[in-house]
């Protein structure tokens, strides 16, 4: 065993700061986290900086900026083990939304001077650019999920996360199936688990924030949802929120058997 | 590095700390005088307003929320307002309480953060709430407990503290019944004494005299201290409709920020936030948040930045006395939300988010779809008045080193708690003396 504390650092690129807003929602476990690593660099928290290298550096956002690519190439210089947290930094979060229209257009929209703005036309993730060691899902994280990433890394072994979708987590929790019951549209049967089916058990369907889980049925989702009467258009929007250009996601096949209902 | 007050001179520093989101101060110093002060957002722009064209008129909710993770339920609220405004819906009694209850959740949370982690340590002379911990950790203990309970409040309602997924146009998608809210009760009232000790706690601290001339500007509800309303005032005589809010509030673009700034049409920068909801409205406190105000030596209003976090404190002894009342009147309604049906419209909503006013204006198709949107966030708002207190205390400060000088500036923008995030949709210090 080293006899120095492990560090930690945070790093932020494009992002709304939630995800790490979720170590700082870790009330009763920070301070105790706090006594085991040293907090190397977390400018949200504290002023206090220590260079690098780094043991562990959690990354939340996407690459949307020219200076972001370079500056995520420092991060995994300094760093020992990278993982990125939240749909942002895994697929590009709500922003790649952009990935598929014309940036311009949006800058026009927001801005009266675009020119003023430096931005990339794709907001990218983080492994589009560097090797990542884990990544965490979620739009936000789960803290708990957040914590076991922390305490595998630190004691070098593999974070027990499964990769199951949020409908075992619903057969888990014994939640009636939403779509079953009472035919909302859900994307639980294709998204990765993590946040024990929340929306289902709050009577809505899942909208997909943490990704999708491993080998996701994407066509026949889509299926299922043109069943319930759902329109392409629909379907399209259902899949490109916050994880859109995850390669599942990017192009949901909506061009399945019309829906009866939506005949004229 | 340091150059003495008596030439020209020129500081800088790395990311400026303790501040949602990233920025930079720039501050240049010729001849003795301050010359320029710039607050620099390089927050990468995310175009959400650009984005929410084409989507659907129940998505803003979950998608303006990302936005900022520090105060999704600003987003939400204000986002619901805008758009329940344009299908013509009024979401009123248990519903509107329970949204209350909500937002009660995300003030405490974010203050008590802000308190405890960000604004704290610059008084006592930490860099941050954990460092702060190593010496007064009963004190950081009893607001990180204090900061969970306002997430209880989130996740009991919300399902999660971060971006709640139970918020919807009309209402919400699930209703607690009174057996579900009851437990949260108990951790309420214990919540309520801790945010007590923490109004005289920092009330302790030692504040420099600094009353500004700010211009307050705040939503307005009919009777309630403002969390939720429909007309926005300030202490200079505007009382408006929320539907006339851009015919008096410009936004414009700086070329040093990502962040749009605004400015109050022929009478320039104002501030919102809680100074500006306390200012205009203190009298309308409940009654431990009023005596404890009291207690802590503020008056009916309050003008020193500095002194914010007795206000935030005091906010949040309103915010557990607010919850309190809601959890002992709430009576679990039949509908989880009102009926909503799509029509064309254009809609307008503000609601405090823990740092101010946050506007969202919606203009909806026939088939429900957004053909516009705008966002106003707090920090935009005060964008102008930081830069401006910025100057001041710079200007007065003149014979402080560089050093001094820059991590007295930094707390003078944190005084405003900027959430940079929120704003483009923050801190590097440059001090450039010649
Ligand atoms: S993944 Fe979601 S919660 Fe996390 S930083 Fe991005 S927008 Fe925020
Ligand atoms: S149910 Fe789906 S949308 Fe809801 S929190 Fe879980 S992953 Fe996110």
């Amino acid at each position: 065993m080293i006899d120095r504390k492990p560090s930690l650092a945070v790093w932020k690129f494009a992002s709304c700061d939630g995800c790490q807003l979720t170590l700082l929602d870790c009330e009763d476990e920070l301070l105790a986290v706090a006594e085991q690593i040293d907090i190397a660099y977390f400018l949200e928290a504290t002023r206090a900086t220590v260079e690098g290298p780094y043991d562990v550096s959690l990354v939340e956002g996407s690459i949307t900026t020219a200076g972001d690519m370079e500056r995520i190439k420092e991060v995994r210089r300094q760093s020992r083990f990278l993982i990125t947290i939240g749909a942002c930094a895994t697929s590009g979060g709500i922003q790649a939304l952009r990935n598929f229209g014309d940036v311009e257009e949006l800058m026009r929209i927001v801005y009266a001077t675009p020119s003023f703005l430096s931005t990339l036309d794709t907001s990218t993730p983080i492994s589009d650019h560097v090797p990542v060691d884990f990544e965490l899902r979620g739009c936000p994280i789960d803290r708990n999920q957040l914590l076991e990433v922390i305490s595998a890394y630190l004691a070098g072994r593999k974070p027990a996360i499964g990769e199951h979708s949020v409908c075992i987590e619903c057969k888990q929790r014994h939640n009636t199936c939403v779509m079953v019951s009472h035919g909302t549209p859900c994307l639980g049967p294709v998204t990765h688990a993590g946040c024990g089916a929340l929306c289902p058990t709050f009577h809505r369907g899942c909208y997909g924030c943490f990704g999708p889980a491993e080998q996701a049925n994407v066509k026949s989702m889509s299926g299922a949802l043109a069943q319930l009467g759902v329109s392409p258009d629909e379907i399209q929007r259902l899949f490109h929120t916050f994880n859109a250009w995850s390669e599942e996601f990017r192009n949901p096949p909506v061009q399945v058997a019309a829906p009866t209902r939506k005949t004229p | 590095m340091t150059h003495r007050a008596s030439g020209s001179r020129a500081l800088s520093t790395g990311a400026l700390a303790r501040v949602e989101g990233e920025g930079a101060m720039h501050v240049e110093i010729v001849d003795g005088k301050v010359a320029d002060v710039q607050l620099n957002i390089y927050e990468p722009p995310r175009f959400f307003e650009g984005f929410l064209r084409g989507r659907g008129y129940a998505e803003p909710a979950d998608i303006t929320a990302r936005i900022c993770g520090i105060c999704p339920v600003a987003y939400q609220m204000s986002a619901c307002a805008a758009i329940e405004d344009a299908l013509g819906v009024t979401v009123d009694g248990p519903l509107h309480e329970l949204r209350t209850l909500l937002y009660c959740g995300e003030w405490i949370e974010s203050h008590t953060l802000h308190i405890h982690f960000l604004h704290a340590p610059d008084f006592l002379g930490f860099d941050g709430g954990v460092e702060m911990a190593a010496v007064h950790r009963p004190l950081v203990e009893r607001g990180l407990e204090v900061k969970k309970i306002g997430n209880q409040i989130l996740e009991t309602i919300g399902g999660r503290a971060i971006h709640p997924v139970n918020v919807k146009v009309g209402g919400f998608y699930r209703v607690p019944s009174r057996r579900e809210l009851e437990p949260l009760r108990n951790d309420l009232v214990r919540g309520l004494e801790m945010s007590i000790e923490i109004v005289d706690w920092v009330s302790g601290f030692d504040f420099p005299d600094q009353e500004m001339d700010y211009e307050f500007v705040s939503t307005a509800h009919p009777t309630e201290y403002p969390i939720m309303g429909d007309r926005v005032v300030s202490d200079r005589g505007l009382d408006i409709d929320v539907a006339e809010f851009l015919d008096h509030v410009e936004e414009y673009q700086v070329e040093h920020s990502t962040a749009l700034q605004a400015h109050l049409l022929e009478r320039g920068e104002y501030l919102v936030g809680p100074l500006a909801r306390y200012s205009l409205f203190s009298d309308r406190l409940a009654p431990a948040a009023a005596e404890t105000a009291q207690r802590a030596g503020l008056g009916p209003t309050c003008h020193n930045p500095f002194r914010s976090i007795i206000v935030r404190a005091v906010e949040v002894v309103h915010a557990f006395e607010t919850a309190i009342a809601v959890i002992d009147r709430w009576e679990q309604p039949a509908q989880a939300a009102v009926e909503v049906v799509p029509r064309a419209g254009i809609g307008h909503g503000v609601t405090e988010a823990p740092r101010g006013l946050l506007y969202h204006r919606y203009e909806i198709d026939n088939e429900g779809l957004i053909a516009d949107a705008v966002i106003t966030p707090p920090t935009s708002q005060n964008q102008a008045t930081i830069e401006h207190d910025l100057w001041h205390f710079v200007e007065n400060h003149l014979h402080l080193d560089d050093e001094e000088l820059r991590q007295r500036a930094e707390v003078t923008i944190r005084n405003h708690d900027p959430c940079i995030s929120c704003a483009t949709h923050f801190l590097d210090l440059t001090v450039v003396r010649e």
